[in-house]
């Protein structure tokens, strides 16, 4: 697959000398859903602001479909479109001047048809002609999402789409997305939602203090976050692992009080009863014992980790 | 997917989208945004045309009814054309929707265009509006009226561009509304709105040269009735030099990102 935006070596220093961004160098292929996870504070909008033109980049180049989004901004944003993270909308207009002006200002000449089809596709049809301040929360935020498609972009960025956003807003959201992906388009978006990633992305980039600390296809990614942990403590402690343990991936810990047991918590056959069994046959008892599921805060940690 | 047009030149549609949203907003409250001047104007004939200019001669050969309606239709102009122009670009800066501002491909040109465009245009009608109001209090002989038209455009953009800027600048509706509450009105009223500054003793007319102003009150009463306090042409050029000089400093802003972006 062909990348379809490119990100080069950039950097962002705010103008406080706050470092957001170091060096991020990525790609997204076309047509994917590309998923930016990360902290508070971690730099995801900062690098999507930097994509769509609202941030000026301290150093580096970007590629969006063919076009430096500096050199040649105008044909470079007029594949992208953004719903930012902040809500913020043209309260005393109407749903439909809104999105008018929107498709306008990406340079695509009125058309009646298309505002329709996009202001359906979000049901906000019905609410088209009400000033943008007598909406709910969550239609303000569809409203946003139809300015952003109102141009027909081929590269959709969602800055936190589900944020404050009720379950069902959600499930639409993700079949709204997942449409738009089978039309072709791009998307880009950020959440700290594990399961959303899960449930949406093709790929997934982590970022952590301005830094790109990982990106991996979903599944790969997934596989390491099921990883969960059964930690035992031991009534005697022992000195090593028992042969007879050998087939467990186990760790003793804790002065030998302690057993760590390593396994997938998505595969069918966790290996426990068969451990906990075998420890009573050879005579290993315990006196606790706890389950622990590695999060993604914890990739974030063993990946930082690494890198030092 | 349908066809892409040619924006690699010019934005027309952005250019139009900016324009028709921001009239719309006008055309919504036109009643009330025209019976202020129709008001105000009136208020002006009966205080300063029949209870002060009953007691003054003509001025120049003009009546004095007469002599003011330029003077009062620039008051009007530069000072709703500061206002148009600041709020149309501060509002979205305010709400936060200048995301989409910056984010559309759309040049800075064409975006001052679209604001700067429907700003002026608010502004030529209220011009227009006052200037169909004085006729029911004085008659009105226009000696250039292509000249009148033409300067009154010309003062509007121009002050519509200088409203733009301050509108980025602006960090606060206070500053909003500092540069046409204490520099643009007082300089009118100054700058000869309601008199030749002809009339004004040696040192007090010399220091009033610096009001730039005066120049465009002067050209545009020239416009009317033939006769100004400063030459035609040096207003003219200074009009001119001013719109320039705001367009340099927008491009500028742009450029850099100044107040709009991090
Ligand atoms: N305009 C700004 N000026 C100075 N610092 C900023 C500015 N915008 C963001 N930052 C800082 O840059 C860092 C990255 O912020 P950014 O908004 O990109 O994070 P994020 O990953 O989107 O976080 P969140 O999940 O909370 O949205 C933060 O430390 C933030 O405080
Ligand atoms: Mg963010």
């Amino acid at each position: 697959m062909s990348p379809i935006i490119s990100i080069s070596n950039v950097s962002k220093t705010y103008a406080s000398g706050l470092q957001a961004l170091k060096r991020i160098d990525l790609e997204i292929n076309k047509g994917e859903i590309f998923a930016l996870l990360g902290p508070n504070g971690a730099g995801k909008s900062t690098l999507i602001n930097i994509v769509c033109g609202i941030v000026t980049p301290s150093t580096g180049t970007v590629v969006a479909d063919g076009h430096d989004i500096m050199k040649d901004y105008r044909q470079a944003r007029f594949k992208i479109g953004l719903v930012p993270q902040e809500l913020a909308t043209d309260a005393f207009e109407t749903v439909e001047t809104s999105v008018r002006l929107s498709r306008g200002l990406f340079g695509r000449r009125t058309d009646p048809n298309q505002i329709e089809k996009v202001l359906r596709s979000l049901t906000l049809w019905e609410r088209r002609g009400d000033k943008i301040m007598t909406l709910s929360g969550g239609m303000k935020r569809r409203v946003m999402i139809a300015k952003a498609l109102a141009h027909e972009p081929t590269i959709l960025f969602l800055d936190e789409p589900t944020a404050g956003v009720d379950v069902e807003l959600r499930r639409d959201m993700w079949n709204l997305v997942r449409e738009l992906r089978a039309q072709g388009v791009t998307i880009i978006l950020t959440t700290h939602y594990i399961e959303e990633a899960e449930e949406m992305a093709d790929r997934v980039g982590v970022i952590h203090k301005g830094e790109l600390i990982l990106v991996e296809n979903k599944s790969a990614l997934m596989h390491k976050l099921g990883k969960k942990q059964l930690t035992l403590q031991l009534q005697e402690p022992l000195k090593a692992l028992p042969s007879e343990l050998s087939e467990w991936k186990l760790e003793l810990k804790g002065d030998g009080y302690v057993l760590e047991y390593t396994y997938d918590g998505k595969a069918e056959r966790t290996g426990i009863p068969s451990l906990l069994r075998r420890m009573t046959d050879i005579g290993i008892l315990f006196k606790d014992l706890n389950t622990h599921q590695s999060s993604l805060e914890d990739i974030f940690v063993s990946l930082v980790s690494e890198r030092q | 997917m349908s066809s892409e047009p040619n924006i690699r030149a010019f934005n027309r549609y952005g250019v139009w989208a900016i324009y028709r949203f921001e009239m719309a907003r006008f055309l919504r409250t036109a009643g009330q945004s025209i019976l202020t001047p129709v008001l105000t104007t009136s208020l002006y004939f009966v205080v300063f045309g029949s209870a002060i200019g009953g007691r003054m001669a003509e001025v120049d050969g003009v009546p004095y009814g007469a002599f003011i309606v330029p003077g009062m239709i620039m008051l009007t102009i530069l000072g709703e054309s500061i206002s148009n122009g600041s709020f149309g670009i501060y509002f979205p800066k305010f709400t936060g929707t200048i995301y989409e501002l910056l984010s559309a491909p759309i040049s800075p040109v064409e975006t001052v265009l679209g604001y700067v465009g429907a700003a002026a245009t608010k502004s030529v009608i209220l011009g227009l509006i006052i200037l169909a109001t004085s006729t029911f209090f004085v008659d009105l002989h226009i000696l250039h009226p292509v000249a009148m038209v033409a300067f009154l455009v010309l003062t509007a953009a121009t002050f519509s561009l200088l409203g733009f800027i301050t509108g980025i600048w602006a960090r606060s509706f206070e500053q909003l509304s500092f540069i046409p509450m204490l520099v643009v009105t007082p300089l009118t009223f100054l700058g000869g709105a309601f008199y030749s500054i002809d009339i004004l003793p040696g040192i007090w007319r010399t220091l009033t040269l610096f009001n730039p102003i005066v120049y465009i009150i002067s050209a545009f009463r020239w416009c009317f009735y033939g006769t100004s306090d400063v030459g035609i042409e040096v207003s003219m050029l200074m009009t001119a030099t001013f719109f320039i000089a705001g367009l340099a400093a927008v491009s500028w802003i742009f450029k850099t990102g100044y107040r709009l972006k991090n």
